[in-house]
Parts: C-alpha cells; sequence; structure tokens
C-alpha cells in the first residue's frame, strides 16, 4: 500500500474534520441550499470512496476502473449543485478545499522530510485537479442540460396556434425564425389545421426581429406544406424594414397572401370565407353576418 | 396484380388510396388514371391520399405528372387529405406541387372542383340565360 492511501485510510476522520471546517469556513458556503448534514454525508462518502480507489496503487490515472465511484459521486454532486444553483465557484472549491485539507495534513505528518512531504505533495495535486476538472465538466453539462430544457419550454409555448374565427387559425410568431423553431411551427400549424378542418391560417410575423433569406426561405416553407394540406396561408405583420430586407435580398413572395396587420389578414380571409364585419345598431355593438 | 380503383362521379373521377404506393403501382395508377379521363372525358379528378403516411419523391413527381396530364386533358386535379408529416415532407424534398389544387378532406375537394369546373361553365350557361328567356 502507498503512502498516499494510507494517509487517506488512516486520517479519514482527521481529514474529513479540516475539510467540513474549511467549507464552513468559506464565505461563499450557501447553507440555504444545502445543509450541514447533508454536506458531511457527502465529503465522508468521497473520501471514503476516493481512500478505496487509491488503496490500489493508482494515483494518476482516474479514468480507470478503480476510479468509477469516485467520478460516480462527484458527478452526482456537481450535477444537483448546477441543478441547484450553486455558482460554478462553489462547486469548484468543493473540491479545491480537499486539496487544502490534504496539504495541511500531510505538511503536519512529514514536517521533518521536505523530499517526501514535497513528491506526496504533488501526487495528491495532481489527484485533486483530475477531480476537480471532472467536477466542472460535470456541472457544466448539468447547467447545459437546465438550459436545453428551457430551450424546449421556451419552443414549447412560444408557437400558440390560435382558432380567431370558425375555419381562421391565426399563428403569431415571436423571435427568431431557425430551423428547429420552423419545425415545430409547421408541426403544430398543420396538426391544428387537421384538428379543427380550417381553411385559412394568418401567419404574423410582428415579433420576428429579423427576415434574412433564411428566415423567408423557412415561412416560404410553411406556406408551402399549409397549401399542400389545401389551406390558404396568409403572411402579415410585415414591417417597413422587414419589407425592405425582404426586396434587396431578392426573395420572391409574389405568390405568397401577404398583408401589413393582423387586422388587415383577418379582414382578407373574412372576405375568403364570405364572413361579413360590419357595424349595426348602437345597442348591440357589432353583429356578424354571414 | 394489385389495382387501385377509380370511381366515376358525374364529371368528376375519385380515386381514394388506401396502400402505401410502391413505384409500380403508383405507375399504373397513373397509366389507368389518364386513360380513364380520356375514356369518360371526366373534367375533374379527386385523389384522396388521406390513408397515405409514406411518401417519396416518386410519388411527388408521379402526382405533378397526372396533375399536369390532366390539365392537358382539360381536367382539373384536386389532392385531399394529405397528412401534416407528408405535407412537411414534400416541402423538404422541394416538392410543393405547383399546379395541383389542394383541399382538407373529400367534401372541400368536391366543393373546388365543382367550383373550377363552374367558373369555366358560367360563361356559356350566361349566354344561354337570355335565350332560354325569349324562348
Amino acid at each position: 500500500m502507498n503512502t498516499t492511501a494510507q494517509l487517506l485510510q488512516n486520517n479519514k476522520s482527521k481529514i474529513l474534520e479540516t475539510w467540513m471546517q474549511n467549507q464552513l469556513q468559506d464565505n461563499s458556503l450557501r447553507d440555504d441550499l444545502i445543509s450541514n448534514e447533508e454536506l458531511r454525508r457527502q465529503s465522508d462518502e468521497l473520501i471514503s470512496s476516493l481512500a478505496r480507489a487509491t488503496s490500489t496503487g493508482n494515483v494518476d490515472n482516474i479514468h480507470a476502473p478503480e476510479y468509477e465511484t469516485v467520478i460516480e459521486i462527484l458527478s452526482d454532486i456537481s450535477i444537483t449543485r448546477a441543478r441547484q444553483g450553486f455558482s460554478p465557484r462553489e462547486t469548484g472549491m468543493y473540491v479545491l478545499s480537499l486539496k487544502q485539507a490534504l496539504s495541511a495534513i500531510l505538511e503536519e505528518k512529514h514536517s521533518d522530510q521536505p523530499e517526501v512531504l514535497y513528491k506526496e505533495l504533488l501526487i495528491i495535486h495532481r489527484l485533486l485537479d483530475n477531480l476537480s476538472v471532472v467536477t466542472f465538466e460535470t456541472y457544466i453539462k448539468g447547467r447545459e442540460e437546465v438550459i436545453l430544457r428551457q430551450t424546449d419550454e421556451i419552443n414549447e409555448i412560444s408557437t400558440p396556434v390560435i382558432r380567431v374565427w370558425d375555419g381562421i387559425l391565426a399563428l403569431p410568431i415571436i423571435g427568431t425564425l431557425d430551423s428547429a423553431r420552423t419545425q415545430i411551427v409547421m408541426e403544430n400549424l398543420l396538426q391544428e389545421i387537421v384538428n379543427t378542418g380550417s381553411s385559412i391560417a394568418i401567419l404574423d410575423i410582428s415579433g420576428v426581429p429579423a427576415v434574412d433569406s433564411l428566415v423567408a426561405q423557412h415561412l416560404i416553407k410553411t406556406v408551402s406544406a399549409t397549401r399542400l394540406m389545401g389551406a390558404e396561408c396568409i403572411i402579415s405583420g410585415i414591417r417597413a424594414e422587414i419589407a425592405q430586407t425582404i426586396v434587396h435580398l431578392g426573395i420572391d413572395l409574389s405568390n405568397i397572401k401577404t398583408k401589413a396587420s393582423l387586422a388587415t389578414a383577418l379582414q382578407l380571409a373574412f372576405s375568403m370565407r364570405n364572413v361579413e364585419v360590419r357595424n349595426s345598431s348602437k345597442k348591440t355593438g357589432f353583429s356578424i353576418s354571414r | 396484380m394489385e389495382r387501385i380503383p377509380i370511381l366515376k362521379m358525374g364529371p368528376f373521377l375519385l380515386v381514394t388510396i388506401q396502400v402505401d404506393l410502391y413505384d409500380r403501382l403508383a405507375l399504373n395508377l397513373e397509366n389507368d388514371l389518364i386513360s380513364m379521363v380520356s375514356k369518360t372525358g371526366a373534367r375533374g379528378v379527386l385523389i384522396d391520399i388521406s390513408a397515405v403516411s409514406i411518401v417519396d419523391s416518386f410519388m411527388g413527381r408521379i402526382l405533378g405528372n397526372i396533375a399536369s396530364m390532366s390539365r392537358i386533358m382539360d381536367a382539373e386535379t384536386v389532392v385531399v387529405g394529405m397528412q401534416p408529416a407528408v405535407a412537411i415532407t414534400l416541402v423538404e424534398l422541394g416538392l410543393t406541387l405547383q399546379g395541383v389544387y389542394t383541399a382538407l378532406d373529400v367534401e372541400k375537394g368536391m366543393e373546388l372542383l365543382q367550383d373550377k369546373i363552374g367558373i369555366l361553365e358560367d360563361p356559356e350557361e350566361d349566354e344561354e340565360a337570355p335565350d332560354d328567356c325569349n324562348d
């Protein structure tokens, strides 16, 4: 058994104490997010598994099978921390403070043998540096998962298909249209057309910040797919700047019905469906005749 | 050999595709349909593809061909009941079936065909109407 493993094995409780002290002293400790007992349990588990892993004699290669449990525990801790909202610094300091604790104990043990101390310190540092890299990788992975989930959610809620009239659907698009979103918009719209049996769909792009040739391409695709289903598509909400860019880019929208505002598009849709909206007597406000 | 039935309904031909079309079947359908149009002098062709869930570029081309051929023979083509997934696939393949009329279901397709044929026949009726009054 090598000295590192011995050190870990024999001084487990002492290391844990020092480490806990280090963590508790740190100002950035988030006792609002994690309780002290929980922290102690996690730390204890990590030290034990680290002691087991080092006892095999392997202290450099953390990708070896004996380190699997250590990495699993660490990944688990960092992913939970990423989800709980710990900052990168707080997560990083968790492993780095173990390094401090170990160094302190090593110094105490080998104060009379500088050479051994130096070697042991090197080993410990290399090992824990590797582990902190693992922590960071998984922390970032956890954060990315959160971001991906939020993106999905935004996509889900940002493309509502509204039934504005019998046989007329409206789809306000807010935000930039990329390929993935166009796919979702298209699928939602076509499915809703089937469900409601609508014959007219109004695509309102007043919430789209900019239209480039790619976005225009996506719009044309959506219109074509709607037409294939047997429904008409009107694009509304074209602002002056958007009209300018479309013409400058040389995009041909001539065989697509376009309107400046949702109101005029709705008027067109009404006339296409032979619906008439007109003012009537003052009592009722308005009435609709077909 | 498997064939897709073509039904005659007044001046229109109705085709309901209820199996997935493989290339041979599609080619046969094209032949049968065009000879049917020529034999019956149909004014409109209604193709119901609501049961078709798989479509490829060949199938898209056949639909386009049928429409162009019918047009030459003075018949309009309406494709009805396309599934959303099929519509998306066709658009992604770049096949927007220009020149083919589309409708949501057979009923709406029928109305559309009647409208189209009506527009074509209206002038004649208008001419005939005064004659009838005079008689």
